[in-house]
């Protein structure tokens, strides 16, 4: 139980992709910056983005080396307090924060601007691998649930209260770390299915969606009952009678509703009569199958609300481009448009360094922080666009090895938290600026301009590092 | 661990899905390429100067000014005075109001054509007021300009490119300009020359960042060459003014060497109207005239020969020698066979020189029948096939080649189009003998009337007509105008043909000697093409001197009456004045001038 300083080399795979992540950024930083004519070599012009990154790059390095220093010991004791400052942090900037772009994320402590939801990202993986490492702790108590997500949710909805929609949505990523500690991953699939339903709902009438979760219980219920013909018949029963209903009401009461509404309203029928019949005669049933069938239901009843009033335009607006419900090159679809642009005419190998035309004459906006991405596609072409994935890839990869091989659960979950906020930043980012995502707002780890997000990707990874260091 | 697994499966699969996206848009989709080269490069064009036109003397018939395009950027625009503005292009309130209220609420970088084409005086008065209209600038175009009013036809004129020619050519750009007819289309590449051009990088708001790679790309301006044309401006100008007020069309071709020395359709319109700002409006005018005045009928309007046409039909005889110079024949008045075909009277019998001189319908009635009954071939189909394919040699029924674009090809009836319209041996000789005087299913154009004269000028063969003698400095044209196409007629038979063309302009009862001109031995042929629509056209060809040809001429006017009385004159009188300089006979010009067949 000593604290005396202490250094082991970290893990070689993971240093040497950082380091050549942060390198790719930063000659991508240098690209929007300069081109192929004017480039002059003034690395160190602090009044250019590419020189204060390079700052910031050292100060990274600098930090590194003092993780490195820095006993593992002192994470675990001191997390939940760092947890705490974070809190304290986002509320100050609640209070006295610098409003950017909408969102007041930004703190101003004398020369230096930062984003304490970046420290909130950090803490909270401390806080939660804390948590979740204590001796004895399952998520299988409502209590135990209760602490984990008031750990995450507290952080997210003080960032929200920012506005800062991004990096709130990254703290949903912590459910990959709950997954991995024994969730279920029912959880995952709810979720996975609750964005599906969200997405169908916007695309398609409402009557083909509830017809679809119908069929789908359908499918659930032959299933889960091993086949069973009774059950079939009794569901074909349902429907049939409940469509000739319809028919004769439609007749008799002169009604002009639709046939595929009625034919949609017999399916639903058939599900819930099956319920219904299973309750009342007491029938065994899988409850799951009447939650899924209600909630879903109930879901994409929802989705027209939360869609008009949770959401603000100029998310609707995105969420729209990026389904191609409206077409709109010019205002909310013009940053997604450019940016396919840029990293479509990149071709194979691309246009060469410092060659892009549309990142260099401003086409793209935020060009070297959240569309960084669109320089590699451009200049690089294919070639740089899969070396930049694959990197990522083998570092998730490797850092989940790593984690896996941890003595202690705290250094494990923690692995995980890095994993699961690195992936969730680099797969929107990316899928963002290919239109495969709404635009939001956060950075590519280690990629993008801006001191606060490089400086705190870095101390993130390099915790991790330093307790993996020890373990060996 | 199944959760272990999941999650790498996870991080997998979402890096899988993004690697397709990429792989799509940067690979398999070539579509955002194109967008990004329209967005990031601005192309400058630099306009060359259009090819100067000279005649065969050297004396311009189309060169260049300057006109500048008024350009605004609506970026820029201050406020501007309507009124001043008014004054200084000389435009109505009504008309600059409709150009700002297209301009809408636009405030692009973008600049767009406020005016085309304005004088050099108009625009020295926006010059000096510049300052007070901000948002706007100029551009230097050339205009062309013609300071002679001739050759609207021959030379035709330039406009800008639509769609269809941007598609076609991938050289033209929006707002380039095209030859589209005459000359200045058949030569369209020389003239224009070659545009230069300075690449830009522009920035997302249209601004101009730097020149690209430093101008590395970038390309001068070549001036478009300069074309001497085989026209003789002062030829031409004479025939135009003999042709004012008729229908028709006069072609004069040098012998020797196949070059057009005038090509004139009437009516014809002042090549100056379709340049400049009111290009548009007098297009219109142009377009809407019923008697076509951008028709070039001279070659594309073809027409029955008539009697002219004799000249063939004896050269084929004597060749198959079907028919000899001795052979006579006796002329009742008409020819009596099948319907039969009324001649004129004269003299009886009549040679093979003399069946030319007085134009002889029944001589030439019996040579086209013995030319088809000739036993050498197996059946008239046959030999109407051979004698078809003679006719050609003469340049009949196809296009000559002349360079000057829509050359029409003309008719020679074929076996097939009688098969098609008797039936298949249901007709004979005698059902088409109009043939034999250039009538029925036959039609030339004037410009294949004067080259038939030129081939009988030179005894033999002809050079295909062109109306550009030399291109840029020098240089030849195209090397089949200087070979010489032989009709494969023996040289000895057009002696006979010769002596009766000139028979015809000297002899006591030659048709032609209305052509005759003192000192100059003409050789010509008249003819009549019937009209069943109203009177008939006048029909001339002629060469002279006899021996020494220099000139040889095709006239055509359209609902006059015989050869002899209106086309011969005309033909003589271009013939006059081209050898000699100048016309002595100053009554038949009068006469000519006078003459209105059409309203004008």
């Amino acid at each position: 139980m000593s604290d005396k300083i202490e250094f082991k080399a970290p893990d070689l795979t993971v240093v040497l992709i950082y380091m050549a992540l942060v390198a790719i950024g930063w000659m991508s930083i240098y690209s929007t910056q300069n081109d192929s004519a004017t480039a002059i070599f003034d690395f160190y012009n602090l009044s250019k983005k590419h020189g204060t990154q390079l700052l910031w790059a050292m100060i990274a390095l600098l930090t590194a080396v003092a993780v490195m220093i820095i006993s593992k010991r002192f994470y675990p004791v001191f997390a939940n307090h760092m947890y705490v400052a974070a809190i304290f942090l986002l509320l100050l900037t609640l209070v006295i924060g610098t409003e950017i772009k909408s969102s007041k994320s930004w703190l101003n402590i004398g020369i230096i601007r930062f984003q304490p939801s970046e420290l909130a990202k950090l803490a909270t993986s401390l806080a939660l691998a804390r948590l979740l490492g204590l001796h004895e702790f399952k998520l299988n108590s409502l209590l135990n649930w209760l602490k984990t997500i008031a750990i995450i949710v507290l952080p997210m909805g003080l960032i929200l209260l920012q506005k800062d929609w991004g990096s709130a949505l990254v703290f949903v990523s912590f459910f990959f770390v709950l997954y991995r500690q024994g969730m279920s991953g029912w959880v995952l699939t709810f979720m996975a299915f609750t964005i599906a339903l969200f997405i169908f709902s916007l695309l398609f009438p409402l009557i083909w969606i509830i017809s679809g979760i119908a069929l789908a219980s359908i499918l659930l219920i032959w299933m889960t009952y091993h086949r069973n013909k009774q059950m079939l018949i009794r569901i074909s029963a349902f429907g049939a009678a409940s469509f000739a209903a319809g028919i004769i009401y439609k007749y008799a009461a002169g009604s002009d509703i639709e046939y595929d509404k009625l034919i949609a309203a017999a399916v639903g029928a058939a599900v819930v009569g099956n319920i219904v019949f299973c309750l009342l005669w007491r029938k065994k049933v899988k409850r799951f199958v009447a939650i899924f069938f209600f909630c879903s239901t109930a879901l994409v009843y929802s989705v027209d609300y939360v869609y008009d009033n949770v959401l603000q335009p100029h998310h609707r607006s995105r969420i729209e481009d990026m389904l191609g419900i409206k077409e709109d090159k010019k205002n909310a679809g013009y940053n997604v448009y450019q940016s396919k642009i840029a990293i479509g005419s990149g071709g194979l190998t691309g246009k060469g360094f410092l060659h892009g035309t549309q990142t260099k004459l401003n086409f793209v906006p935020e060009q070297s922080t959240d569309f960084i991405f669109c320089t590699i596609g451009e200049e690089w072409g294919f070639a740089g666009s899969f070396t930049v994935v694959a990197l990522f890839v083998t570092l998730f990869i490797r850092l989940i090895v790593l984690a896996e091989r941890q003595k202690t659960p705290f250094s494990k979950i923690y692995g995980y938290c890095v994993v699961s906020i690195m992936f969730f930043h680099f797969a929107i980012n990316i899928a963002m600026t290919i239109g495969l995502a709404p635009v939001i707002g956060i950075p590519l780890p280690f990629i993008s301009a801006g001191g606060s997000s490089l400086w705190s990707f870095t101390v993130l990874l390099f915790i991790f590092l330093k307790l993996d260091s020890t373990n060996k | 661990m199944t959760a272990q697994r999941n999650i790498m499966l996870i991080i997998v699969t979402v890096a899988c899905i993004l690697l397709i996206r990429l792989f799509s848009i940067q690979i398999i989709d070539e579509s955002y390429k194109i967008t990004a080269v329209n967005n990031a490069f601005r192309y400058d064009v630099e306009y060359p100067a259009r090819g100067i036109i000279y005649d065969r003397n050297g004396k311009i018939l189309v060169e260049n000014i300057t006109a500048y395009d008024i350009m605004i950027t609506p970026r820029d625009l201050g406020n501007v005075d309507t009124a001043e503005l008014c004054t200084v292009f000389q435009l109505s309130t009504e008309e600059v109001r409709n150009i700002f209220r297209g301009l809408g609420k636009n405030r692009d970088y973008r600049a767009f054509t406020f005016l085309k084409q304005i004088t050099p005086e108009k625009y020295a008065l926006f010059r000096e007021r510049a300052d007070r209209f901000q948002g706007f600038y100029s551009v230097v175009r050339t205009m062309r300009t013609y300071p002679r009013d001739i050759g609207g036809n021959v030379l035709g004129y330039i406009q800008e490119v639509d769609t269809s020619v941007i598609n076609r050519d991938s050289y033209y750009r929006s707002g380039d300009y095209v030859g589209v007819s005459g000359i200045e289309e058949s030569y369209e590449t020389v003239l224009r020359g070659k545009k230069g051009i300075s690449i830009y990088l522009r920035d997302s708001r249209n601004r101009i960042v730097e020149p690209y790679e430093n101008g590395r790309f970038d390309t001068a301006a070549v001036p478009g060459r300069d074309i001497i044309s085989s026209i003789d401006g002062d030829l031409q100008e004479y025939v135009q003014t003999l042709m004012r007020n008729k229908l028709g069309s006069v072609v004069a071709i040098e012998p020797s060497t196949g070059e057009v020395l005038a090509l004139v359709s009437s009516p014809t319109f002042n090549p100056a109207m379709l340049s400049g700002p009111d290009r548009q409006q007098n297009y219109s005018v142009m377009v809407a005239d019923p008697t076509k005045p951008m028709f070039n009928r001279a070659i594309m309007s073809p027409q029955p020969p008539g009697s002219t046409f004799k000249l063939v039909n004896g050269l084929i005889g004597l060749d198959e020698g079907t028919l000899t110079p001795a052979t006579t024949c006796y002329c009742g008045g008409h020819y009596p066979y099948g319907r039969g075909v009324a001649c004129h009277g004269h003299s009886s019998p009549v040679n093979f020189v003399r069946s030319i001189m007085v134009s002889c319908n029944t001589y030439y009635c019996y040579a086209f029948r013995n030319i088809l009954e000739n036993k050498k071939y197996l059946s008239p189909d046959s030999a109407l096939t051979v004698w078809r394919d003679k006719v050609l040699r003469f340049g009949f029924a196809r296009q000559l080649g002349i360079d000057l674009p829509n050359e029409k090809t003309g008719i020679v009836a074929s076996k097939n189009l009688y098969d098609k319209y008797y039936g298949i041996n249901r007709w004979n000789p005698l059902s088409i003998i109009s043939l034999a005087i250039g009538q029925g299913e036959i039609g030339a154009t004037t410009l294949q009337m004067a080259n038939m004269a030129a081939l009988i000028a030179n005894r033999g063969f002809y050079y295909i007509p062109h109306i550009v003698k030399t291109v840029g400095a020098g240089e030849n044209i195209a090397p089949e105008y200087y070979d010489r196409q032989y009709s494969g007629i023996d040289e000895k038979y057009f002696e006979y043909t010769v002596e009766g063309m000139h028979m015809a302009t000297t002899g006591a009862e030659g048709t032609a000697w209305r052509a005759r001109v003192p000192d100059i031995e003409v050789c010509g042929k008249t003819g009549t093409a019937q009209n069943p629509h109203g009177r008939n056209h006048s029909v001339f060809v002629c060469f002279a001197p006899k021996n020494d040809p220099k000139i040889a001429i095709a006239a055509f006017v359209e609902n006059s009456g015989a050869g002899g009385s209106y086309a011969a004159p005309i033909a003589s009188l271009v013939l006059e004045k081209y050898l000699k300089g100048k016309v002595t006979r100053t009554d038949l010009e009068q006469y000519i001038l006078n003459m209105k067949l059409v309203e004008q």
